[in-house]
């Protein structure tokens, strides 16, 4: 699977930089798992760190910093280092701590005609709502503009909009200058993980049309 | 410097070698604890940061790999998910899942060869080329652990000029180093 829409090269710097919430960076991260072209671009933006790292003024350390490492070297670390999982699924490696490892396992709630979503709880009360939609094939959205950035990940089906065809692994990182209008493929439903940055006014994708069902 | 960090994370590697540890803490010590001073943490906390980061560097050295990148690309990295983690108060699990699958994975393709560490050492010097208003963005979202919202207002910018900046001057990095190739 080589995806065809990729992240803004803007939020390939945020993300190296440590700039996007729990939400954001958990769809991205879902995104660069699937895809090598950004997974290449985040190492270079990481680079970047390394470099301004390098160049970076110093502050002095406590005078036994040194001799405290050191003594701490040898106690067995306090958790497991984290390992890939091997299981098998069809569920990104970044989303598996919160979903497991099987799309067919979520847990989704009908909360319109065609549409179901899952509501993702993120560890560190994330300002941004994260969520999974199952949107029934052959449904449209009507065209529409965004509150604030979203971000949204196929990860199985397809919808097509002006944008182009979005399919497994495509990412459509829009800010609040895009307006399109997403219908979804006939044949199978689309599943998609979906981040919204909490804006005030609301008139987003997906979150336009579901703000009332997903009570974001 | 940077050619040597790589000799000395090598014999912590293979030899569990203490000096070639006290150097590595020594150069990237006080720079991560400036980084963390500069993301808001007192001195103390900046001090444990920074102590933590460099355990973590002797506890996973086996996880790094040359052909993937420089030495202080991947300290940087654990040093951004201590400071996510424990400054935060957030979550980098979704950038340690992304480095375990970029470990499954095979040997680095053609593709990815231009990450190859010796073109990684040219980035500093990338940078320095950047007109300033893009190498001003980059060292307020790095250095200063500024986001995206906070850069604009500080910059008296709309967001969207900032999100262009970025934008280009991640462009303009990576076609400086493809030149490189
Ligand atoms: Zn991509
Ligand atoms: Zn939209």
């Amino acid at each position: 699977m080589t995806p065809h829409h990729h992240l803004d090269e803007a939020t390939v710097l945020r993300y190296a930089s440590g700039d996007l919430d729990e939400a954001f960076s958990v769809v991205v991260a879902c995104h660069v798992a699937m895809c090598p072209a950004c997974r290449r671009a985040v190492r270079l933006a990481e680079e970047v760190g390394g470099a301004l790292l390098e160049e970076a003024e110093e502050a002095a350390l406590a005078p036994q910093a040194l001799e405290r490492v050191l003594a701490r070297l040898d106690a067995p670390p306090p958790l497991p280092l984290a390992r890939p999982e091997r299981e098998e699924g069809d569920v990104p490696l970044p989303l598996r701590r919160y979903i497991g490892p099987r799309l067919d396992a979520v847990p989704w709630k009908t909360v319109a005609p065609g549409i179901r979503r899952h509501r993702i709880r993120t560890a560190g009360g994330t300002p941004s709502p994260l969520y999974m939609l199952h949107i029934g094939p052959g449904k449209a959205v009507p065209e529409h503009g965004h509150g604030g950035a979203e971000m949204t990940l196929i990860l199985s089906g397809a919808y097509q909009d002006a944008l182009g065809r979005f399919g497994p692994g495509d990412i459509a990182d829009l800010d609040e200058h895009i307006e399109h209008q997403p219908r979804v493929e006939g044949g199978a439903p689309c599943i998609c993980l979906v981040s919204t940055e909490r804006p005030t006014r609301f008139k987003g994708f997906f979150s336009r049309l579901l703000q009332p069902l997903v009570g974001i | 410097m940077r050619a040597e960090h790589r000799v000395l994370l090598e014999r912590v590697a293979r030899h569990r070698d203490r000096a070639a540890f006290a150097l590595l803490f020594a150069h990237f010590g006080p720079r991560i604890k400036a980084l963390m001073v500069r993301a808001g943490a007192d001195h103390a906390q900046a001090d444990d940061l920074a102590q933590d980061v460099m355990l973590t560097v002797w506890r996973k050295v086996d996880l790094y790999h040359p052909e993937r990148g420089s030495v202080q690309g991947w300290v940087y990295t654990i040093a951004r998910n201590a400071r996510i983690d424990r400054l935060r108060r957030g979550s980098a699990r979704a950038y340690e899942d992304v480095e375990a699958l970029d470990l499954a994975s095979d040997a680095p393709d053609g593709e990815e060869g231009v990450l190859s560490s010796e073109i990684c050492e040219h980035v500093g010097a990338a940078i320095a080329t950047l007109p300033e208003e893009q190498r001003t963005i980059i060292e307020y979202a790095y250095a200063q652990d500024l986001s995206q919202t906070q850069i604009a207002r500080k910059l008296k910018l709309p967001l969207g000029t900032v999100k262009s900046r970025m934008r280009l001057a991640y462009v303009r990095l990576r076609d400086r180093l493809e030149e490189l190739r």
